[in-house]
Protein backbone atom coordinates (compact mmCIF):
# COMPACT_ATOMS: atom_id res chain seq x y z
CA UNK A 1 0.00 0.00 0.00
CA UNK A 2 1.52 3.61 -1.02
CA UNK A 3 1.28 6.20 1.50
CA UNK A 4 1.18 9.92 -0.37
CA UNK A 5 -0.43 13.03 -0.16
CA UNK A 6 -0.04 15.63 -2.42
CA UNK A 7 0.93 18.11 -0.30
CA UNK A 8 4.23 18.11 1.78
CA UNK A 9 3.96 18.25 5.86
CA UNK A 10 0.32 16.85 6.34
CA UNK A 11 1.79 14.01 8.59
CA UNK A 12 2.45 11.48 5.65
CA UNK A 13 5.93 9.62 7.28
CA UNK A 14 3.87 9.85 10.84
CA UNK A 15 1.03 8.20 9.86
CA UNK A 16 3.04 5.45 7.71
CA UNK A 17 5.47 4.59 10.99
CA UNK A 18 2.45 4.74 13.75
CA UNK A 19 -0.12 2.58 11.38
CA UNK A 20 3.04 0.25 10.77
CA UNK A 21 3.20 -0.25 14.59
CA UNK A 22 -0.59 -0.25 14.71
CA UNK A 23 -0.61 -2.55 12.35
CA UNK A 24 2.26 -5.11 13.80
CA UNK A 25 0.29 -4.71 17.17
CA UNK A 26 -2.70 -6.51 15.51
CA UNK A 27 -0.09 -9.27 14.22
CA UNK A 28 0.44 -8.38 11.00
CA UNK A 29 3.89 -8.44 9.42
CA UNK A 30 4.95 -4.79 7.70
CA UNK A 31 7.31 -3.17 6.19
CA UNK A 32 7.97 0.17 5.68
CA UNK A 33 10.03 0.90 2.55
CA UNK A 34 11.14 5.03 2.77
CA UNK A 35 9.85 5.60 -1.24
CA UNK A 36 11.00 9.15 -0.85
CA UNK A 37 14.11 8.73 -2.36
CA UNK A 38 15.38 11.67 -2.90
CA UNK A 39 14.37 13.64 1.20
CA UNK A 40 14.66 10.22 3.21
CA UNK A 41 12.72 11.06 6.25
CA UNK A 42 11.52 8.06 7.87
CA UNK A 43 14.91 7.51 9.58
CA UNK A 44 13.84 10.47 11.48
CA UNK A 45 10.76 9.87 12.76
CA UNK A 46 11.89 6.64 14.35
CA UNK A 47 15.08 7.87 15.62
CA UNK A 48 17.31 5.17 13.48
CA UNK A 49 20.51 5.73 12.91
CA UNK A 50 20.76 3.04 9.87
CA UNK A 51 24.41 1.95 9.09
CA UNK A 52 23.21 0.41 5.73
CA UNK A 53 20.54 1.55 4.21
CA UNK A 54 18.86 0.97 0.14
CA UNK A 55 21.77 2.94 -1.25
CA UNK A 56 24.30 0.06 -0.54
CA UNK A 57 21.65 -2.27 -1.59
CA UNK A 58 21.48 -0.34 -5.14
CA UNK A 59 25.44 0.27 -5.63
CA UNK A 60 25.82 -3.72 -4.36
CA UNK A 61 27.81 -2.91 -1.03
CA UNK A 62 25.06 -4.73 1.09
CA UNK A 63 22.66 -7.02 0.76
CA UNK A 64 19.37 -6.98 0.90
CA UNK A 65 18.81 -8.26 4.10
CA UNK A 66 21.11 -6.08 6.09
CA UNK A 67 19.60 -3.30 5.12
CA UNK A 68 15.76 -4.66 6.12
CA UNK A 69 15.93 -3.55 10.30
CA UNK A 70 13.82 -3.98 13.18
CA UNK A 71 11.67 -0.49 13.80
CA UNK A 72 10.79 0.33 17.44
CA UNK A 73 6.98 -0.58 16.98
CA UNK A 74 8.03 -3.88 16.42
CA UNK A 75 7.71 -3.86 12.86
CA UNK A 76 10.61 -3.47 9.83
CA UNK A 77 12.12 -0.96 7.46
CA UNK A 78 13.75 -0.29 4.51
CA UNK A 79 15.60 3.42 4.43
CA UNK A 80 16.47 5.24 1.90
CA UNK A 81 19.64 6.99 3.23
CA UNK A 82 20.56 10.15 2.54
CA UNK A 83 23.07 8.88 -0.47
CA UNK A 84 19.58 8.06 -2.14
CA UNK A 85 19.29 12.25 -3.28
CA UNK A 86 20.73 11.00 -6.87
CA UNK A 87 17.84 8.54 -7.31
CA UNK A 88 15.66 11.43 -7.35
CA UNK A 89 15.62 11.27 -10.55
CA UNK A 90 13.78 8.14 -11.89
CA UNK A 91 15.88 6.04 -14.43
CA UNK A 92 15.21 2.89 -15.50
CA UNK A 93 17.74 0.77 -13.01
CA UNK A 94 16.00 2.95 -10.43
CA UNK A 95 12.69 0.94 -11.46
CA UNK A 96 14.27 -2.45 -12.10
CA UNK A 97 15.93 -2.17 -8.89
CA UNK A 98 12.52 -1.15 -7.04
CA UNK A 99 10.81 -3.42 -8.82
CA UNK A 100 13.23 -6.78 -7.82
CA UNK A 101 13.76 -5.35 -3.87
CA UNK A 102 9.85 -5.53 -3.82
CA UNK A 103 9.30 -8.50 -5.12
CA UNK A 104 12.03 -10.13 -3.33
CA UNK A 105 10.42 -8.49 0.19
CA UNK A 106 6.70 -9.21 -0.88
CA UNK A 107 5.80 -13.23 0.20
CA UNK A 108 7.74 -12.59 3.61
CA UNK A 109 5.06 -9.67 4.95
CA UNK A 110 1.96 -9.29 5.52
CA UNK A 111 1.66 -5.09 4.58
CA UNK A 112 4.34 -3.47 2.75
CA UNK A 113 4.20 0.63 3.77
CA UNK A 114 5.45 2.49 0.90
CA UNK A 115 5.92 6.23 2.38
CA UNK A 116 6.81 8.35 -0.42
CA UNK A 117 7.77 11.69 -1.48
CA UNK A 118 5.49 14.73 -1.30
CA UNK A 119 4.03 15.79 -4.95
CA UNK A 120 3.12 14.36 -7.71
CA UNK A 121 6.76 13.99 -9.56
CA UNK A 122 7.63 10.44 -11.28
CA UNK A 123 9.42 8.78 -8.28
CA UNK A 124 6.14 9.40 -6.53
CA UNK A 125 4.10 7.90 -9.42
CA UNK A 126 6.26 5.32 -9.89
CA UNK A 127 6.19 4.37 -6.10
CA UNK A 128 2.14 4.65 -6.11
CA UNK A 129 1.92 2.61 -9.39
CA UNK A 130 3.89 -0.43 -7.25
CA UNK A 131 1.18 -0.55 -4.50
CA UNK A 132 -2.07 -2.35 -4.67
CA UNK A 133 -3.68 0.40 -2.61
CA UNK A 134 -3.45 3.76 -2.49
CA UNK A 135 -3.73 5.84 0.94
CA UNK A 136 -4.27 9.60 0.39
CA UNK A 137 -3.31 11.79 3.48
CA UNK A 138 -5.06 15.39 3.55
CA UNK A 139 -5.39 17.84 6.42
CA UNK A 140 -8.29 19.97 6.65
CA UNK A 141 -6.52 22.83 5.19
CA UNK A 142 -7.46 24.11 1.51
CA UNK A 143 -3.63 23.57 0.17
CA UNK A 144 -4.21 19.98 1.74
CA UNK A 145 -6.99 19.35 0.20
CA UNK A 146 -6.34 20.73 -2.98
CA UNK A 147 -3.25 18.59 -3.78
CA UNK A 148 -4.93 15.53 -2.48
CA UNK A 149 -7.60 16.25 -5.11
CA UNK A 150 -5.31 16.97 -7.25
CA UNK A 151 -3.35 13.80 -6.91
CA UNK A 152 -6.44 11.70 -6.61
CA UNK A 153 -6.71 12.90 -10.68
CA UNK A 154 -3.59 12.08 -11.68
CA UNK A 155 -4.12 8.87 -9.78
CA UNK A 156 -7.39 7.82 -11.52
CA UNK A 157 -6.68 9.29 -14.27
CA UNK A 158 -2.75 8.28 -15.21
CA UNK A 159 -2.79 4.80 -13.37
CA UNK A 160 -6.29 3.78 -13.77
CA UNK A 161 -7.02 3.61 -10.13
CA UNK A 162 -10.66 3.28 -9.30
CA UNK A 163 -11.01 2.89 -5.62
CA UNK A 164 -8.39 5.48 -3.63
CA UNK A 165 -8.30 5.64 0.56
CA UNK A 166 -8.46 8.35 2.07
CA UNK A 167 -7.20 9.48 5.68
CA UNK A 168 -7.72 13.00 7.32
CA UNK A 169 -5.09 13.96 9.67
CA UNK A 170 -5.57 17.01 11.97
CA UNK A 171 -8.93 16.79 12.18
CA UNK A 172 -10.48 19.34 14.39
CA UNK A 173 -13.60 17.26 15.51
CA UNK A 174 -14.69 13.59 14.89
CA UNK A 175 -16.80 13.84 11.61
CA UNK A 176 -14.56 16.36 9.85
CA UNK A 177 -12.94 13.84 7.98
CA UNK A 178 -16.25 12.31 6.51
CA UNK A 179 -17.18 16.23 5.49
CA UNK A 180 -13.98 16.13 3.52
CA UNK A 181 -14.59 12.73 2.10
CA UNK A 182 -18.11 13.99 0.84
CA UNK A 183 -16.29 17.25 -0.68
CA UNK A 184 -14.07 15.79 -2.52
CA UNK A 185 -15.62 13.00 -3.81
CA UNK A 186 -18.58 15.60 -4.47
CA UNK A 187 -15.62 17.41 -7.06
CA UNK A 188 -14.03 13.78 -8.21
CA UNK A 189 -17.80 12.60 -9.38
CA UNK A 190 -18.32 16.03 -11.14
CA UNK A 191 -14.43 16.35 -12.55
CA UNK A 192 -13.04 13.54 -12.47
CA UNK A 193 -14.90 10.16 -13.43
CA UNK A 194 -16.86 11.50 -16.40
CA UNK A 195 -13.06 11.37 -18.16
CA UNK A 196 -12.50 7.69 -16.87
CA UNK A 197 -15.65 6.42 -18.92
CA UNK A 198 -19.14 5.41 -17.83
CA UNK A 199 -20.24 5.23 -13.97
CA UNK A 200 -19.17 1.87 -14.05
CA UNK A 201 -15.70 3.54 -13.97
CA UNK A 202 -16.57 6.07 -11.53
CA UNK A 203 -13.70 6.74 -8.76
CA UNK A 204 -14.65 6.29 -5.34
CA UNK A 205 -12.70 7.55 -2.18
CA UNK A 206 -12.97 5.26 0.99
CA UNK A 207 -12.72 7.22 4.39
CA UNK A 208 -10.76 5.04 6.47
CA UNK A 209 -9.28 7.05 9.15
CA UNK A 210 -9.48 10.31 10.62
CA UNK A 211 -6.87 11.46 13.05
CA UNK A 212 -7.63 14.33 15.42
CA UNK A 213 -5.43 16.88 16.55
CA UNK A 214 -3.66 16.34 19.58
CA UNK A 215 -0.68 17.74 21.49
CA UNK A 216 0.67 14.56 21.53
CA UNK A 217 1.47 13.80 18.37
CA UNK A 218 4.08 17.15 18.08
CA UNK A 219 5.31 16.03 21.15
CA UNK A 220 5.76 11.77 19.95
CA UNK A 221 7.53 14.40 16.96
CA UNK A 222 9.91 16.38 18.93
CA UNK A 223 11.24 12.99 20.79
CA UNK A 224 11.16 10.92 18.12
CA UNK A 225 9.40 8.36 19.36
CA UNK A 226 6.21 6.57 18.22
CA UNK A 227 2.93 8.36 19.14
CA UNK A 228 1.32 4.65 19.42
CA UNK A 229 4.17 3.70 22.31
CA UNK A 230 4.49 6.76 23.89
CA UNK A 231 0.97 7.21 24.36
CA UNK A 232 -1.46 4.43 23.01
CA UNK A 233 -4.09 5.93 25.12
CA UNK A 234 -4.03 9.18 23.74
CA UNK A 235 -6.73 10.51 21.34
CA UNK A 236 -4.54 10.02 18.03
CA UNK A 237 -3.43 6.68 18.85
CA UNK A 238 -6.72 5.62 19.41
CA UNK A 239 -7.70 7.23 15.52
CA UNK A 240 -4.73 5.26 13.89
CA UNK A 241 -5.76 1.98 15.77
CA UNK A 242 -8.60 2.23 14.56
CA UNK A 243 -7.54 3.25 11.09
CA UNK A 244 -5.20 -0.66 11.53
CA UNK A 245 -8.98 -2.32 12.21
CA UNK A 246 -10.70 -0.75 9.62
CA UNK A 247 -7.23 -1.94 7.17
CA UNK A 248 -7.76 -5.42 8.66
CA UNK A 249 -11.89 -5.47 8.25
CA UNK B 1 53.23 8.31 -12.60
CA UNK B 2 55.08 10.97 -14.26
CA UNK B 3 52.97 12.82 -16.86
CA UNK B 4 54.32 12.24 -20.53
CA UNK B 5 54.35 14.85 -23.07
CA UNK B 6 51.96 14.13 -25.32
CA UNK B 7 52.98 14.24 -29.13
CA UNK B 8 50.39 13.86 -32.08
CA UNK B 9 52.93 11.60 -33.57
CA UNK B 10 52.18 9.36 -31.55
CA UNK B 11 48.75 9.03 -32.38
CA UNK B 12 47.57 6.60 -34.58
CA UNK B 13 44.80 8.18 -36.52
CA UNK B 14 44.49 7.35 -39.71
CA UNK B 15 41.03 5.39 -39.16
CA UNK B 16 39.72 8.56 -37.08
CA UNK B 17 40.69 10.34 -40.54
CA UNK B 18 39.41 7.89 -42.90
CA UNK B 19 36.32 7.94 -41.27
CA UNK B 20 35.95 11.50 -41.05
CA UNK B 21 36.58 11.81 -44.48
CA UNK B 22 34.33 9.48 -45.74
CA UNK B 23 31.48 10.97 -43.63
CA UNK B 24 32.61 14.24 -45.20
CA UNK B 25 33.69 16.31 -42.62
CA UNK B 26 37.62 16.44 -43.33
CA UNK B 27 39.34 18.47 -40.36
CA UNK B 28 39.94 22.10 -41.96
CA UNK B 29 41.51 24.10 -39.91
CA UNK B 30 43.97 27.03 -39.96
CA UNK B 31 46.75 24.90 -37.97
CA UNK B 32 49.62 22.67 -39.00
CA UNK B 33 48.74 18.78 -38.97
CA UNK B 34 49.68 17.25 -35.43
CA UNK B 35 49.35 20.37 -33.23
CA UNK B 36 47.33 20.81 -30.63
CA UNK B 37 44.83 23.01 -32.39
CA UNK B 38 44.40 20.32 -35.02
CA UNK B 39 44.14 17.35 -33.19
CA UNK B 40 41.19 19.39 -30.73
CA UNK B 41 39.74 19.72 -34.37
CA UNK B 42 40.02 16.05 -35.00
CA UNK B 43 38.42 15.54 -32.10
CA UNK B 44 35.45 17.98 -32.03
CA UNK B 45 34.66 16.34 -35.79
CA UNK B 46 34.99 12.86 -34.03
CA UNK B 47 31.94 13.99 -31.27
CA UNK B 48 30.62 15.80 -33.84
CA UNK B 49 30.19 12.77 -36.01
CA UNK B 50 29.29 10.31 -33.41
CA UNK B 51 26.16 12.55 -32.53
CA UNK B 52 24.79 12.47 -35.85
CA UNK B 53 22.23 9.39 -37.64
CA UNK B 54 24.48 8.41 -40.56
CA UNK B 55 21.86 8.41 -42.83
CA UNK B 56 19.54 11.17 -42.20
CA UNK B 57 22.18 13.72 -40.38
CA UNK B 58 19.67 14.46 -37.57
CA UNK B 59 20.43 13.66 -34.13
CA UNK B 60 20.75 10.22 -32.99
CA UNK B 61 19.90 8.50 -30.29
CA UNK B 62 22.58 9.39 -28.35
CA UNK B 63 22.19 12.70 -28.34
CA UNK B 64 19.02 12.35 -28.16
CA UNK B 65 19.58 11.34 -24.63
CA UNK B 66 22.00 13.62 -23.81
CA UNK B 67 19.41 16.48 -24.80
CA UNK B 68 16.55 15.07 -23.21
CA UNK B 69 18.51 14.89 -20.08
CA UNK B 70 19.37 18.34 -19.98
CA UNK B 71 16.04 19.63 -21.22
CA UNK B 72 14.96 18.02 -17.83
CA UNK B 73 16.98 19.41 -15.79
CA UNK B 74 16.03 22.82 -16.66
CA UNK B 75 12.53 22.04 -16.87
CA UNK B 76 13.02 21.17 -13.08
CA UNK B 77 15.29 24.23 -12.12
CA UNK B 78 13.47 26.78 -14.31
CA UNK B 79 9.74 25.25 -14.75
CA UNK B 80 10.01 26.08 -18.37
CA UNK B 81 7.50 24.31 -20.32
CA UNK B 82 8.76 21.67 -22.86
CA UNK B 83 7.51 19.61 -24.89
CA UNK B 84 8.37 16.00 -26.50
CA UNK B 85 7.03 14.72 -29.68
CA UNK B 86 7.28 11.32 -30.94
CA UNK B 87 6.63 10.74 -34.58
CA UNK B 88 6.25 7.20 -36.49
CA UNK B 89 5.76 6.58 -40.86
CA UNK B 90 2.67 5.62 -41.07
CA UNK B 91 2.82 2.37 -43.05
CA UNK B 92 6.65 2.02 -43.60
CA UNK B 93 7.05 -1.43 -43.77
CA UNK B 94 4.89 -1.06 -46.84
CA UNK B 95 7.37 1.38 -48.60
CA UNK B 96 10.06 -1.25 -48.05
CA UNK B 97 7.96 -4.17 -48.88
CA UNK B 98 6.16 -1.94 -52.31
CA UNK B 99 8.96 -0.11 -53.26
CA UNK B 100 12.34 -1.57 -51.39
CA UNK B 101 14.80 -0.29 -48.92
CA UNK B 102 16.86 2.52 -50.92
CA UNK B 103 13.09 3.49 -51.48
CA UNK B 104 12.49 3.61 -47.83
CA UNK B 105 16.30 5.15 -46.93
CA UNK B 106 14.88 8.44 -49.61
CA UNK B 107 11.77 8.53 -47.84
CA UNK B 108 13.21 8.56 -44.16
CA UNK B 109 15.68 11.18 -45.34
CA UNK B 110 12.76 13.27 -46.98
CA UNK B 111 10.84 13.24 -43.45
CA UNK B 112 13.99 14.28 -41.59
CA UNK B 113 14.60 17.02 -43.71
CA UNK B 114 11.15 18.08 -43.65
CA UNK B 115 11.22 17.71 -39.71
CA UNK B 116 14.36 19.77 -38.90
CA UNK B 117 12.60 22.44 -41.55
CA UNK B 118 9.75 23.29 -39.48
CA UNK B 119 11.08 23.43 -35.90
CA UNK B 120 13.18 26.43 -34.10
CA UNK B 121 17.33 26.14 -34.24
CA UNK B 122 16.80 25.34 -30.13
CA UNK B 123 15.05 22.28 -30.77
CA UNK B 124 16.53 19.08 -31.60
CA UNK B 125 15.27 16.35 -34.05
CA UNK B 126 16.29 13.02 -33.62
CA UNK B 127 16.12 9.87 -35.27
CA UNK B 128 14.85 7.90 -32.30
CA UNK B 129 14.80 4.29 -33.99
CA UNK B 130 13.82 2.96 -37.23
CA UNK B 131 11.23 4.75 -38.71
CA UNK B 132 10.51 6.59 -35.26
CA UNK B 133 11.78 10.45 -34.80
CA UNK B 134 11.52 12.37 -31.73
CA UNK B 135 11.35 16.20 -31.57
CA UNK B 136 12.42 17.89 -28.48
CA UNK B 137 10.64 21.39 -28.07
CA UNK B 138 12.18 23.70 -25.13
CA UNK B 139 10.53 26.43 -23.80
CA UNK B 140 7.22 25.69 -26.17
CA UNK B 141 4.26 26.77 -24.22
CA UNK B 142 0.71 24.41 -23.58
CA UNK B 143 -1.09 26.52 -25.89
CA UNK B 144 1.81 26.35 -28.92
CA UNK B 145 2.26 22.60 -28.55
CA UNK B 146 -0.77 21.41 -30.66
CA UNK B 147 -0.01 24.15 -33.32
CA UNK B 148 3.73 22.98 -33.77
CA UNK B 149 2.55 19.19 -33.65
CA UNK B 150 -0.05 20.06 -36.67
CA UNK B 151 2.46 22.37 -38.84
CA UNK B 152 5.28 19.16 -38.56
CA UNK B 153 2.43 16.80 -39.48
CA UNK B 154 1.07 18.61 -42.51
CA UNK B 155 4.50 19.42 -43.53
CA UNK B 156 5.38 16.17 -43.87
CA UNK B 157 2.29 14.75 -45.53
CA UNK B 158 1.96 17.67 -47.70
CA UNK B 159 4.49 16.66 -50.48
CA UNK B 160 4.90 13.07 -51.80
CA UNK B 161 8.85 11.32 -51.73
CA UNK B 162 9.93 10.89 -55.52
CA UNK B 163 11.95 7.64 -54.79
CA UNK B 164 12.27 6.85 -58.33
CA UNK B 165 11.90 8.46 -61.64
CA UNK B 166 8.08 8.79 -61.81
CA UNK B 167 7.45 7.27 -58.62
CA UNK B 168 6.13 9.45 -56.19
CA UNK B 169 5.05 7.80 -52.13
CA UNK B 170 2.60 9.50 -50.26
CA UNK B 171 4.04 9.67 -47.16
CA UNK B 172 2.17 10.66 -43.74
CA UNK B 173 3.15 10.35 -40.31
CA UNK B 174 1.52 10.43 -36.73
CA UNK B 175 2.57 12.56 -34.17
CA UNK B 176 2.19 11.78 -30.15
CA UNK B 177 3.69 14.16 -27.24
CA UNK B 178 3.74 14.99 -23.62
CA UNK B 179 4.66 18.04 -21.74
CA UNK B 180 7.24 17.70 -18.97
CA UNK B 181 5.77 18.01 -15.79
CA UNK B 182 7.22 21.42 -14.69
CA UNK B 183 8.73 22.20 -11.76
CA UNK B 184 9.25 18.35 -11.42
CA UNK B 185 12.46 16.54 -11.66
CA UNK B 186 11.03 13.97 -14.08
CA UNK B 187 12.84 10.90 -16.16
CA UNK B 188 13.61 10.77 -19.95
CA UNK B 189 11.66 6.90 -19.61
CA UNK B 190 8.79 8.36 -18.14
CA UNK B 191 8.69 11.45 -20.04
CA UNK B 192 8.97 9.56 -23.39
CA UNK B 193 6.88 7.18 -22.59
CA UNK B 194 4.39 9.13 -21.74
CA UNK B 195 4.46 10.84 -25.79
CA UNK B 196 5.03 7.20 -27.18
CA UNK B 197 1.30 6.21 -25.14
CA UNK B 198 -0.16 9.43 -27.25
CA UNK B 199 1.71 8.12 -30.52
CA UNK B 200 0.27 4.47 -30.02
CA UNK B 201 -3.48 6.40 -29.41
CA UNK B 202 -2.72 8.27 -32.76
CA UNK B 203 -1.65 5.39 -34.82
CA UNK B 204 -4.84 3.72 -33.42
CA UNK B 205 -6.87 6.43 -34.15
CA UNK B 206 -6.22 6.16 -37.92
CA UNK B 207 -2.90 7.45 -38.24
CA UNK B 208 -2.22 10.95 -39.97
CA UNK B 209 -3.17 12.65 -37.21
CA UNK B 210 -1.35 14.39 -33.44
CA UNK B 211 -2.32 13.39 -30.00
CA UNK B 212 -1.26 15.48 -27.47
CA UNK B 213 -1.54 14.41 -23.61
CA UNK B 214 -4.21 16.20 -21.99
CA UNK B 215 -2.19 18.58 -20.11
CA UNK B 216 -4.59 19.87 -17.29
CA UNK B 217 -5.02 16.95 -16.27
CA UNK B 218 -3.01 17.75 -13.14
CA UNK B 219 -4.21 21.10 -12.78
CA UNK B 220 -6.87 22.07 -10.46
CA UNK B 221 -9.45 24.87 -12.19
CA UNK B 222 -10.83 27.53 -10.80
CA UNK B 223 -14.35 26.00 -10.74
CA UNK B 224 -13.04 22.68 -9.36
CA UNK B 225 -11.91 24.39 -6.37
CA UNK B 226 -15.15 26.19 -6.20
CA UNK B 227 -16.90 22.90 -5.75
CA UNK B 228 -14.27 21.58 -3.35
CA UNK B 229 -15.02 24.00 -1.10
CA UNK B 230 -18.49 24.95 -1.30
CA UNK B 231 -18.86 27.97 -1.46
CA UNK B 232 -17.17 31.02 -2.80
CA UNK B 233 -15.23 32.13 0.71
CA UNK B 234 -11.75 30.59 -0.38
CA UNK B 235 -11.98 32.80 -3.74
CA UNK B 236 -9.28 35.44 -1.98
CA UNK B 237 -6.65 32.26 -2.17
CA UNK B 238 -6.45 32.13 -6.16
Amino acid sequence: MAVTSGKGGVGKTFISANLAAALSRRGERVLVLDADLGLANLDVVLNLHPKITLHDVFTGKAELEEAILPAPGGFSVLLAGSGMVEYSRLTSEVRDQLLAIIDKVKPRFDYILLDTGAGISDVVLFAVSLADQVLVVATPEPTSMTDAYATIKVLATQQSRRAIKLVVNQVGRLGEGRTIRGQLQQVVDRYVSPLLGGPSEALKLELVGEVPTDTAVREAILRRQLLMDMLPGCAAAKAIGLLADKLLA
Amino acid sequence: MSTVELSPADLQLQVALQLLKQAGREVSVDAPAGSTPWLQAVVDALCELSSRDALTGLANRRQFEVTIAREIDRVARAGEPALVLMADIDHFKAVNDTYGHPAGDQVLKAVAAALQDCVRPMDTVARYGGEEFAIILPNCPPAFGHLVAERIRSKVGRRPVNVAPGVDVPVTISIGGAFAPQWVRSSAPLWIERADRQLYRAKAEGRNRVCLEPAAVCQVSAEEKGLLFGTSQFQDLE
